[in-house]
């Protein structure tokens, strides 16, 4: 059990005394993020939702870095990733998202692909 | 960890009873476990998306059908997941805490903090109970058409939904109930809405300021709203009165919606519970000092870990099911 905790977050930026002030320190990095996320979904700026970028609105794109941005907080430093070997970290992040990103891909442009033949096709669905 | 046997085999790689990347043999299944069940969870994530693609232009607007809070009534759009989504992340802070603890071999601490994070579950779990009790009951109510699309209601002043209640007329009407002794096939009746079709457009023909609203989403992000006219000849097309959402229908729009909502939402939910009932065994297992003889809280770690991955599930959920 590896006793010994790297307390340093945002690339050393911010460093803890100890493991538990780290803790508390990422909790509220956590909620900082999710209210600003909450503050966005319910005010919806119209700039960010009149604007696109690869097809998806700029407030969809804030979302889905600022999950993963909590994503990566919590798998570092409640799940302790932070404090395993490099090689084991690498394995358990990059397969899946190897993997997610890849039906990503798939599902998505298959969906896309649908619509179009919904759209433009000979076939009656909204009605 | 510790529990293999040392037979002096330490030096050789194949031997046995050595840690490959540093970490014990239960914390490393554990991973394996969470990495497959990410892959289980983002193919039912990524198969919503591809729903949602599929119906870009009618899909649900999220913040328009999760808008309650309990004991409050109003229009509050997201403000209670919000609060769930604190509760568990709260949970999973007491569990590191716990996890601390542990490595620090302070049973005390480990018995309030494990305590802690059962409660917050418990919370959880009770509030996504509550979310869902709404959802099936319901809100407006709405008709569906026969091409199963859904027509809402809203006010032609304010642009406020409206609920059926507001303008379906009472009718003298009966129904006719199918009995058992009429029929070679008896199906149980099931579905009951609290105003028949035919009310819901009288009423409506008998209320001007009433207006349709599609599940079409227009250019400003709203759903559009149709004019008197429209709306008299949309209306025509209905088939049938939806109240609540299940299965087979949905009264805020396309039915994949609830079913995506009941099937990742309680699937996310049942992990929750399950998470809940693994960290209770623990807690008592704590408490009966297993793991002070034991010598180490490793087991606290793992269920630990567990308990994060259905945090970090649930942030995602928050994403793609409330939030884009």
């Amino acid at each position: 059990m590896a006793h010994e905790h790297k307390l340093e977050i945002f690339r050393g930026l911010l460093k803890f005394k100890s493991n538990t002030q780290k803790i508390w320190g990422v909790l509220v990095f956590l909620t900082i993020v999710t209210a600003v996320e909450v503050g966005l979904g319910i005010s919806k700026p119209r700039f960010l939702t009149h604007n696109y970028f690869i097809g998806m609105k700029l407030l969809n794109w804030i979302f889905i870095i600022l999950t993963l941005v909590k994503a990566y907080y919590i798998a570092w430093d409640f799940m302790h990733l932070r404090d395993e070997k490099s090689s084991l970290r690498r394995a358990i992040v990059w397969t899946p998202i190897f993997l997610i990103c890849y039906l990503i891909f798939i599902l998505l442009f298959e969906a896309d692909y649908i619509y179009n033949v919904f759209k433009d096709g000979f076939l009656a669905w909204n009605f | 960890m510790d529990t293999t046997v040392t037979t002096g085999t330490e030096d050789s790689v194949w031997g046995g009873g050595n840690r490959p990347l540093n970490a014990s043999y239960g914390k490393m299944m554990m991973w394996f476990f969470i990495v497959s069940d990410a892959l289980t969870f983002s193919g039912f994530l990524v198969s919503y998306g591809f729903s949602r693609f599929k119906f870009i232009e009618t899909w649900p607007i999220a913040d328009e059908v999760f808008t309650h809070v309990p004991f409050f009534h109003g229009n509050y759009p997201m403000y209670y997941v919000a609060f769930m989504t604190f509760i568990l992340i709260m949970s999973s802070v007491t569990m590191v805490l716990a996890v601390d603890a542990g490595h620090k071999m302070m049973q005390k601490k480990v018995i309030l903090y494990m305590f802690l994070t059962v409660i917050g579950g418990a919370i959880f779990v009770g509030s996504q109970a509550w979310e869902w009790a709404t959802f099936i009951k319901g809100d407006y109510g709405a008709v569906e058409t026969k091409g199963g699309r859904i027509l809402q209601f809203v006010d032609a002043e304010t642009g406020e939904r409206a609920a059926l209640a507001d303008f379906a007329k009472t009718l003298p009407e009966e129904r006719v109930e199918h009995m058992k002794n009429q029929g070679v096939w008896f199906q149980g009746e099931g579905y009951k809405t609290s105003f028949s079709l035919n009310e819901v457009v009288e009423g409506f023909k008998a209320t001007p300021n009433i207006l349709i609203r599609t599940e079409t989403i227009n250019e400003e992000g709203e759903k559009t709203v149709l004019n008197r006219q429209e709306s008299l000849s949309k209306l025509s097309q209905a088939m049938q009165v939806v109240e609540g959402a299940n299965l087979i229908h949905n009264e805020y729009g396309s039915r994949l919606f609830a079913d995506f909502f009941f099937f990742i939402t309680g699937f996310h939910g049942f992990h929750v519970f399950s998470g809940v009932v693994i960290n209770i065994i623990i807690f008592f297992n704590v408490i009966l000092g297993t793991y002070e003889r034991r010598g180490h809280y490793e087991m606290v770690e793992k269920v630990g870990l567990y308990w994060h991955f259905v945090d970090l599930v649930w942030v995602f959920v928050f994403t793609f099911f409330y939030l884009v």
